[in-house]
């Protein structure tokens, strides 16, 4: 029973990889860009949460609404103001771009709420349930199902909407995009946001069920790579299923070999991934 | 014929009488500089310097000339810096006697870790670089033989003169300036040979220049292990300094974004640019440590990364980009006048 318990909390734990890696995965199909500040955005969403909890007592809708648009504005906001820049430039500026926008948030946030770690306090989706004999938080329940609710729509909104298909026509082909009438600056701001949007309501999600500090954005980020290079740069439904995958493997690597080897574990993979199958599960050659 | 014949390319080297100028100049500062800013703030500013410059120098050859964006190089660093204590604390070696051994094991851990991450190019080269390094930086946390996560300490006292454990900070500086000054020789020598041309012909474009007939994957092995020679040569010199690792200090990823920030500031690829990085941002660092006491290097780092942002933005080639494009309005008015 406890074996099924571990596979069941690291499902839903990937439920939430998988909605911030989706961000990460938009960003490098639509423009061949890695965002070394992506988890950053995650743990940035889980302070606006603590934050609205705290100064205006919102409960998990408030406080995911507002994660959501916040880092979207975000989002929107550094593609305008530094990616739509470096982007023409020499790879080492790429690089340096958003690993500068990495450090100087991180380290921002250590500055402001120090390294400690912290936690909600008891919103509405405080307890426990019992199904089929096992024991889950409400909260990571409730966490993982939006997160796979909300990564589907992402999913949706790219392959059944006119919005969706500008994306991937800016995607695809920046100067034909242009000729039929889409702007690519505007396709791709939106991506950022969406991206960045996604890596925020990933983060209060994840702030009602689990403790946080500064720290864990580079967790995050490097999670957020590895889950795209399984699932395949640029795919957001491969990068569902590697999410829960990856979910599942930490959770029973630190089952069995013990909490610490989780990472050693992933990493091997992702190090293993990039060489044996740089494409991944779901990408195109 | 040969691609490029050696009596053209001689030609560049300190041709010109400013240029001769310049390096005794800068010569003459380094070597007066402990001797006349004497007091222990300048000289442990001057040994902070030094490292920072050699670690950024040793990555310029792989990440600025062959434009290999690496940001794992603390995992050449860190086996630079364990290497020498673990020698000491296993069989009380002298430090400096475990200095070649780490040079050894690095060449021989790039070579392993260039055969796959060489297959990857651009952001995948570096993201790859990141797990390695993230790999062995948790992999030593959990290992008792080197410490685990409390590290491993070096001599506490001078058993003899081999243990190089000095009070005084001048000793290192020169030690230091001595392996700068070969590193940078290295580099210049480097940078005029056969060698140094695939390197940047690979950075502007792989394909054209293996087409060309440059044997890319063996130039980019052998510029990554002689950049991990160098770079596990400033982690034991750090040690035999401060005598003491842990793996945040040794294997931590912002060991590795310091030579990146450092060489990006002064100019990427050039091979005065590390050198121009760190006489800027180690003061920085020092000040706003001093200024702002224990808080201060979290400050450190959000200065470092405000900075990288600009540099990204605005002068993507560095200082040396920077001086280059405003350089020629000084000389034009300077003629007019």
């Amino acid at each position: 029973m406890v074996v099924v318990q571990v596979i069941v909390g690291g499902l839903l734990l990937g439920a939430i990889y998988a909605l911030f890696s989706s961000g990460l995965t938009l960003i490098w199909g639509m423009m061949n860009f890695i965002n070394f500040a992506h988890g950053e955005f995650v743990m940035l969403g889980m302070y606006v949460a603590l934050l609205v909890v705290v100064w205006l007592g919102g409960g998990p809708a408030v406080f995911g609404i507002v994660a959501a648009c916040g880092l979207f504005v975000l989002g929107v906001g550094i593609y305008l103001s530094l990616i739509r820049h470096v982007i023409r430039g020499p790879m080492l500026a790429q690089i340096l771009s958003t690993f500068g926008l990495a450090l100087f948030v991180r380290y921002t946030a250590f500055f402001i709420f120090s390294a400690n770690f912290v936690s909600l306090p008891q919103t509405s989706l405080a307890g426990t349930v019992k199904i089929a004999g096992i024991f889950l938080p409400v909260a990571q329940l409730v966490a993982g199902a939006v997160a796979i609710f909300l990564t589907l729509s992402l999913h949706m909104l790219l392959t059944h909407t006119a919005i969706g298909s500008r994306l991937l026509a800016v995607a695809e082909d920046r100067a034909a995009a242009m000729l039929m009438g889409i702007r690519p600056d505007r396709m791709q701001a939106l991506a950022w946001g969406l991206s960045a949007g996604a890596a925020g309501i990933a983060g209060a999600l994840m702030a009602t069920a689990y403790p946080w500090s500064p720290s864990v954005g580079e967790t995050f980020g490097l999670i957020a790579f590895v889950v795209v290079a399984l699932g395949g740069f640029g795919s957001v439904l491969g990068s569902l299923y590697a999410g829960l995958i990856i979910g599942l493997i930490q959770a029973v690597s630190a089952f069995w070999l013990g909490a610490i080897y989780k990472d050693i574990v992933v990493y091997s993979l992702f190090v293993a991934l990039l060489w044996l199958r740089p494409q991944g599960l779901m990408g195109k050659v | 014929m040969k691609l490029f014949s050696s009596s053209r390319v001689s030609r560049f080297s300190f041709a010109s009488v400013p240029e001769r100028v310049g390096w005794g100049l800068l010569a003459a500062a380094l070597l007066l500089y402990p001797l006349v800013l004497s007091g222990p703030f300048y000289r442990d500013i001057g040994v902070t310097f030094l490292l920072a410059a050699i670690s950024a120098s040793a990555w310029n050859i792989v990440g600025g000339y062959a434009g290999q964006v690496s940001v794992g190089h603390s995992m050449f660093f860190g086996l630079g810096a364990y290497t020498p204590l673990l020698f000491y604390t296993l069989w009380g070696w002298p430090p400096l006697a475990g200095l070649p051994v780490a040079v050894l094991l690095s060449i021989g851990l790039a070579l392993v870790i260039g055969q796959p991450t060489f297959r990857l190019t651009g952001h995948y080269f570096s993201m790859a670089t990141i797990a390695v390094a993230e790999l062995i930086r948790i992999f030593t946390g959990t290992w008792d033989l080197v410490g685990a996560a409390i590290g491993l300490q070096g001599p506490a006292t001078a058993r003899s003169l081999w243990d190089l454990t000095f009070r005084s900070e001048l000793p290192y500086y020169y030690m230091f300036l001595a392996v700068l000054a070969l590193l940078l020789a290295t580099t210049a020598v480097v940078e005029r040979r056969r060698f140094g041309f695939y390197l940047r012909a690979i950075k502007a474009s792989e394909r054209a220049a293996k087409s060309l007939g440059v044997p890319v994957r063996q130039t980019k092995m052998q510029a990554l292990a002689l950049s991990a020679a160098f770079t596990s040569v400033t982690g034991s010199l750090y040690v035999i300094k401060t005598g003491f690792i842990d793996p945040d200090s040794g294997f931590g990823i912002l060991i590795s974004v310091q030579m990146v920030i450092v060489a990006a500031l002064g100019g990427a690829g050039t091979l005065l640019g590390p050198l121009m990085g760190a006489l800027i941002l180690v003061p920085l660092q020092t000040t706003t440590n001093s200024w702002f006491g224990g808080g201060g290097s979290g400050l450190t780092y959000i200065l470092y990364g405000g900075i990288i942002v600009l540099i990204a933005r605005f002068v993507p080639g560095g200082l040396f980009e920077l001086w280059h494009r405003v350089a020629p309005h000084f000389r034009t008015r300077a003629h007019a006048a």
